[in-house]
């Protein structure tokens, strides 16, 4: 297989297994999680379970003055790479023109060198919460092989994105076409892993929200 | 596999259900909850990050209800829960955590963990790893009505000393009256004078209430132990007691976990309805404030501060009436730094009290509390949750500090006017 028969199988067949894949892993996730149910409360309401539930899906973004004291990095890194992750997949001008290529529309794109800097300040924010996931007592202990597995997926397309851009090291088709691997390898880990949590934060926050709600209390 | 194991693993995969699932599917490691725990912050251990305190839940989540985890279990790739872990865990479950649920509050990913590791002590219990302590207490609870051990003679004789230190009479069994009183253990034995304190209350106030006989006791160590069966059955008594006597409202006096037991987790435990409200004893005297049946003289003009136990609080929504009552009196009320849904908890709720072997952590994670407290320096402390009271006057006697406790029905009570 040369460059271009790489690229184009990567772009092609690899391509679609990986979405179908991510997207039949995604629905069985939900699945698994919404079958189980959950029983009825009974007891006599003292405030409404779906105002509590989506008012905690948004206000869980911002942490308490106190919480955010003690866990101030965890807090700010964590909003760097967030945001930074989603400027780079969504508002690159070349991935734009993918998705509307896949679902048919686009939506307007950053200034290149824009995102060209998020990548970096994302890439280093990446290396910051795996070195604070190294170092710090509590996340050392409680830090799975899996923990480790999804950071190396997130910040591959980042890198190989990086240097397809620049140009870096390699011929141009073999760069994105590693690029593109490199995605596809995430999306099929996705939803077997902690990366759901894209997804399933919201019912989670929903579900935490409206246990709360359901006692008068705004979690 | 010992029966118990499997009788444990068993009462572990019934706590499973959605919100479970969505909670362990959204976990990232992120550790934040550890900074909401007394138990990691002041003893720096990190064991006792709450969501690590779930991890036998976990792993039958993972084992049983994943697609992952059920193809890793057939090639023995996922972590099982075996009788190793549950002795390693009992101590992370039982002695470390007061379910005070401020991690729950502050998990960026909304995970309920107070709620998992609530659900892991089912587990926990069934496969007979609850400590001595709880198991006691439990046994006591439903063989004599009392964990602590406290039968009807014992509430009758402090009833004869209230009755005549106020010569206010305590009714009892009275059939059709509007409150029915519960109380705790702890007040029946070391603090009477709440049962003195809610009798002048209720006689100013003008309203019909009563106290069971038959049930009196509002604990409920079934919920702390963690075996719904129990708690259910504790539930029942009161349930029976009040459709008896066909009172309008139960009230659960001061103390934390009997309010989550018999307002949030009852009617569930039972699996039916009530058809009697349940309120706390806050909730019932802020209503009479609203209705303008407490008359309030004097102001008490010393600083004090409210330590919001975090069953009623946090956990239980009962947050501005103890505020709205203890403005009535005092004019130089003080928040604590994080008072209200997200104060810290003493460090004995949940059943840590009744566990002995708990004695040096909850002493140690005192010091949280003692922190908040040398922010404000208060002249006293109101609870409203007699193991806060009794754990707060432990604790602040072991930091050497000398700050009065006081309860909130019981302060009420001393500025009633005539």
């Amino acid at each position: 297989m040369n460059e271009i028969e790489f690229l184009s199988w990567v772009r092609g067949q690899g391509f679609q297994i990986a979405v179908i894949i991510f997207i039949a892993g995604v629905i069985i996730r939900f699945a698994e999680i919404l079958l189980l149910g959950r029983k009825a409360n009974i007891a006599e309401a003292k405030g409404s379970e779906m105002s509590g539930g989506m008012r905690t899906i948004v206000s869980r973004s911002f942490p308490d003055k106190n919480t955010f004291q003690r866990s101030t990095f965890t807090v700010v890194a964590g909003y760097i790479f967030h945001i930074g992750l989603f400027v780079t997949i969504f508002l690159f001008a070349p991935h734009i023109l993918m998705f509307k290529d896949v679902i048919g529309f686009g939506w307007p794109s950053l200034p290149t060198p824009i995102v060209d800097a998020m990548a970096v300040v994302t890439i280093i924010a990446l290396l910051a919460v795996l070195t604070h996931r190294m170092r710090d007592t509590v996340l050392k202990f409680i830090t799975t092989k899996e923990d480790y597995l999804v950071w190396m997926l997130t910040i591959l397309p980042l890198i190989t994105g990086y240097m397809a851009f620049h140009r870096i090291g390699m011929t141009a088709p073999t760069l994105l076409a590693i690029h593109i691997l490199s995605v596809e390898l995430l999306l099929v880990v996705f939803p077997f892993t902690k990366l759901m949590h894209a997804f399933t934060f919201a019912l989670s926050r929903w579900y935490n929200g409206a246990i709360s709600g359901y006692r008068g209390v705004q979690s | 596999m010992s029966a118990s194991l499997e009788k444990g693993i068993n009462a572990l995969k019934e706590q499973v259900d959605s919100t479970v699932a969505a909670f362990f599917s959204s976990c990232v490691h992120c550790g934040m909850c550890s900074d909401a725990c007394l138990f990691y912050t002041e003893t720096g251990s990190p064991a006792s990050t709450p969501i690590n305190k779930a991890e036998p839940l976990r792993r039958i989540w993972k084992s049983e209800y994943t697609l992952l985890g059920r193809v890793g279990k057939m090639f023995g790739l996922t972590a099982k829960v075996d009788d190793e872990l549950l002795t390693n865990w009992e101590t992370l479950v039982y002695d470390n955590c007061t379910l005070c649920g401020r991690c729950s509050m502050v998990c960026p990913m909304g995970l309920d963990i107070a709620l998992l590791i609530r659900k892991t002590r089912e587990g926990m219990a069934a496969a007979g790893h609850a400590p001595e302590g709880l198991i006691g207490a439990t046994k006591r609870a439903v063989t004599i009505g009392s964990p602590m051990g406290v039968k009807l003679p014992a509430l009758m004789a402090q009833i004869g000393h209230v009755e005549k230190d106020t010569g206010l009479k305590i009714p009892l069994d009275v059939v059709g009256a509007e409150y029915m009183l519960l109380l705790s253990s702890m007040e029946i034995m070391n603090f009477p004078e709440f049962i003195e304190a809610t009798a002048k209350i209720f006689d100013k106030a003008g309203v019909s209430w009563t106290i069971s006989t038959e049930a009196f006791e509002a604990t409920n160590s079934g919920i702390q132990i963690g075996v719904a069966d129990i708690a259910a059955e504790l539930v029942q008594r009161i349930v029976d007691a009040a459709e008896k006597l066909q009172v309008k409202t139960v009230i659960s006096p001061e103390c934390g976990h009997a309010y989550m037991a018999i307002r949030w987790e009852g009617p569930n435990l039972i699996g039916k309805p009530f058809n009697f409200k349940v309120r706390h004893i806050l909730e019932v005297l802020d209503e009479f404030r609203k209705d303008g049946r407490l008359k309030i003289t004097g102001k008490e003009t010393q600083r004090l501060t409210y330590h919001d136990p975090c069953q009623v609080s946090r956990r239980g929504g009962v947050i501005e009436q103890p505020r709205n009552l203890i403005n009535m009196f005092a004019e130089n009320f003080v928040e604590m730094p994080d008072g209200g849904k997200m104060n810290w908890c003493c460090g004995a709720g949940g059943g840590v009290s009744s566990n002995e072997r708990a004695d040096e952590v909850r002493l140690k994670v005192f010091q949280r509390k003692k922190d908040q407290l040398d922010e404000i320096k208060p002249d006293a402390i109101i609870s409203a949750c007699s193991n806060c009271r009794i754990h707060l006057e432990d604790g602040l006697e072991e930091y050497n500090m000398d700050i009065p406790l006081m309860s909130l029905t019981e302060t009420l009570a001393e500025h009633l006017a005539d």
